[in-house]
């Protein structure tokens, strides 16, 4: 007993040393699985409140560029005014595309939700992007998010308060399914950690046609982002020698750079689908 | 000025300069400017290890919690502040020079090719732990010995213009009694 006392008392700093790191790989490991971890809640609070100050100041200075993206949002939308538009013929018969039947009440699948970036990172190979909005109680974990003129930014991790932590598609573990608008293939968007900006499609067979330039869209297969959303356009088509596919690279919609408004995208037929799901997972058991 | 809330501020400012000002530039994706781990470097001579350490911690998990994603940075500082003693004793091998003065500084190690040892071999101890942790949650190893090499000269440079910039007053505290 008396040397195990000894053995601590000379080994001491070595011992908190230890602990300490694997204290940190603990901290590493877990929360890459979870993300809503301990640590995550009260942490947001906290550094929440200083980026908000920050971002107070920050802010005047991406006015301009603020300004001309919402006046490219607020053109492409007065474009799509009813009012715009004319019936060819008064005879036609209207048919309202719609999954209730006994009604001609459309119904509303998506919302947006507005929300301020209060913080924005893309030096890191797992970047997150805090959004500040009084909306939070609405926003959920999962839910898509993009920007004023709606490229996909990312996915929900993480709800406290008024903040909403973002995986962005600048994020190692972020995947995203995506599809070429014009010939169609599917494929998945990830993040390979170097440039900024920069996103891979894989999983698009050599055979397609891709040109620079194309534009790669969100196919609509997940639920939390609606189908037809800009993901990013093509900067470089490479051709993976060991499998039949080509590596795409993206240029992504979004500037990540000065991101400042964001919308969160609530799906109100998520809760059907995610029980269907859950029905088809247990009676496949 | 009470040599705690002077560590506090420092604290502080090393934080909000790190996640507000250098965390902001985007050099170039290989390039990551570090300061913040200056503060292990500028901790008292007389300083156990073991709070050291623990002041270590809680500077990394600050940085941390404001890139969601706790750990990293702690398990460098906190490496840094356990073979911080090993070098400041190989580095000052003249017997009560650390008593003369309170905390590292180009003065108090004797030079300037001392001093830049001391704040490189910390620059590379914490980027190597720092970029080789992610590297292993993230492959391919030759982008991050590059990155490492990059933000290491990065952060001395930086180091040393802080060194030119912050006057710290350093008094010469005789023991010879």
């Amino acid at each position: 007993m008396r040397n195990i006392f000894l053995f601590i008392r000379r080994y001491f700093n070595f011992l908190v040393f230890i602990i300490l790191q694997v204290l940190c790989i603990f901290l590493i490991v877990q929360y890459s699985r979870y993300h809503q971890a301990m640590f995550g809640h009260l942490a947001n609070g906290i550094t929440g409140k200083i980026n908000k100050q920050y971002d107070n100041v920050e802010y005047y200075f991406q006015l301009k560029k603020t300004n001309d993206s919402l006046m490219l949002a607020n053109e492409r939308l007065y474009n799509k005014l009813a009012a715009d538009f004319q019936l060819p013929d008064s005879s036609t018969r209207e048919m309202i595309d719609t999954l209730r039947i006994d009604s001609l009440l459309q119904y509303r699948r998506y919302q947006y939700i507005g929300a301020k970036v209060v913080a924005n990172a893309v030096t890191t190979q797992s970047n997150f992007v805090v959004l500040s909005t009084s909306m939070a109680d609405s926003i959920h974990v999962g839910m898509g998010i993009v920007d004023p003129n709606r490229g996909v930014v990312g996915a929900v991790t993480d709800v406290s308060g008024d903040f909403v932590v973002v995986m962005s598609l600048l994020h190692k573990d972020s995947h995203l399914s995506g599809k070429l608008l014009k010939t169609g293939e599917t494929g998945t968007v990830s993040w390979d950690g170097k440039m900024p900006n920069v996103v891979t499609l894989t999983g698009i067979p050599k055979s397609t046609v891709v040109q620079k330039g194309d534009s790669v869209i969100t196919s609509g297969f997940s639920t939390i982002f609606p189908k037809g959303l800009l993901l990013g356009r093509v900067i470089e088509v490479v051709k993976e020698i060991s499998t039949n596919n080509v590596k795409i690279q993206l240029q992504t919609a979004v500037n990540f750079y000065n991101l400042e408004y964001a919308y969160a995208i609530r799906n109100y037929q998520q809760p059907a689908i995610d029980k269907l799901l859950e029905k088809a997972k247990n009676s496949s058991r | 000025m009470s040599s705690i809330v002077k560590y506090i501020i420092r604290f502080a400012l090393f934080v909000l300069v790190q996640v507000f000002v250098l965390d902001r530039i985007h050099l170039h994706q290989m390039v990551t400017p570090y300061l913040y781990f200056l503060f292990i470097l500028w901790l008292p001579f007389n300083m156990q290890r073991t709070p050291m350490m623990l002041i270590a911690f809680l500077l990394g998990i600050t940085i941390d919690s404001f890139r969601h994603q706790p750990g990293f940075h702690a398990a460098a500082c906190v490496l840094i502040a356990y073979v911080r003693p090993l070098l400041v004793n190989l580095l000052m091998p003249q017997e009560g020079k650390e008593a003369n003065y309170d905390e590292p500084s180009i003065t108090s190690m004797g030079g300037f090719m001392a001093y830049l040892v001391y704040i490189g071999f910390f620059s590379l101890l914490h980027h190597t732990w720092l970029f080789l942790l992610e590297a292993w949650q993230f492959g391919n190893f030759w982008y991050f010995f590059v990155k490492t090499v990059l933000s290491t000269v990065l952060s001395i440079v930086l180091i040393v213009v802080t060194d030119l910039i912050v006057v710290r007053k350093q008094k010469f505290r005789t023991n010879t009694i």
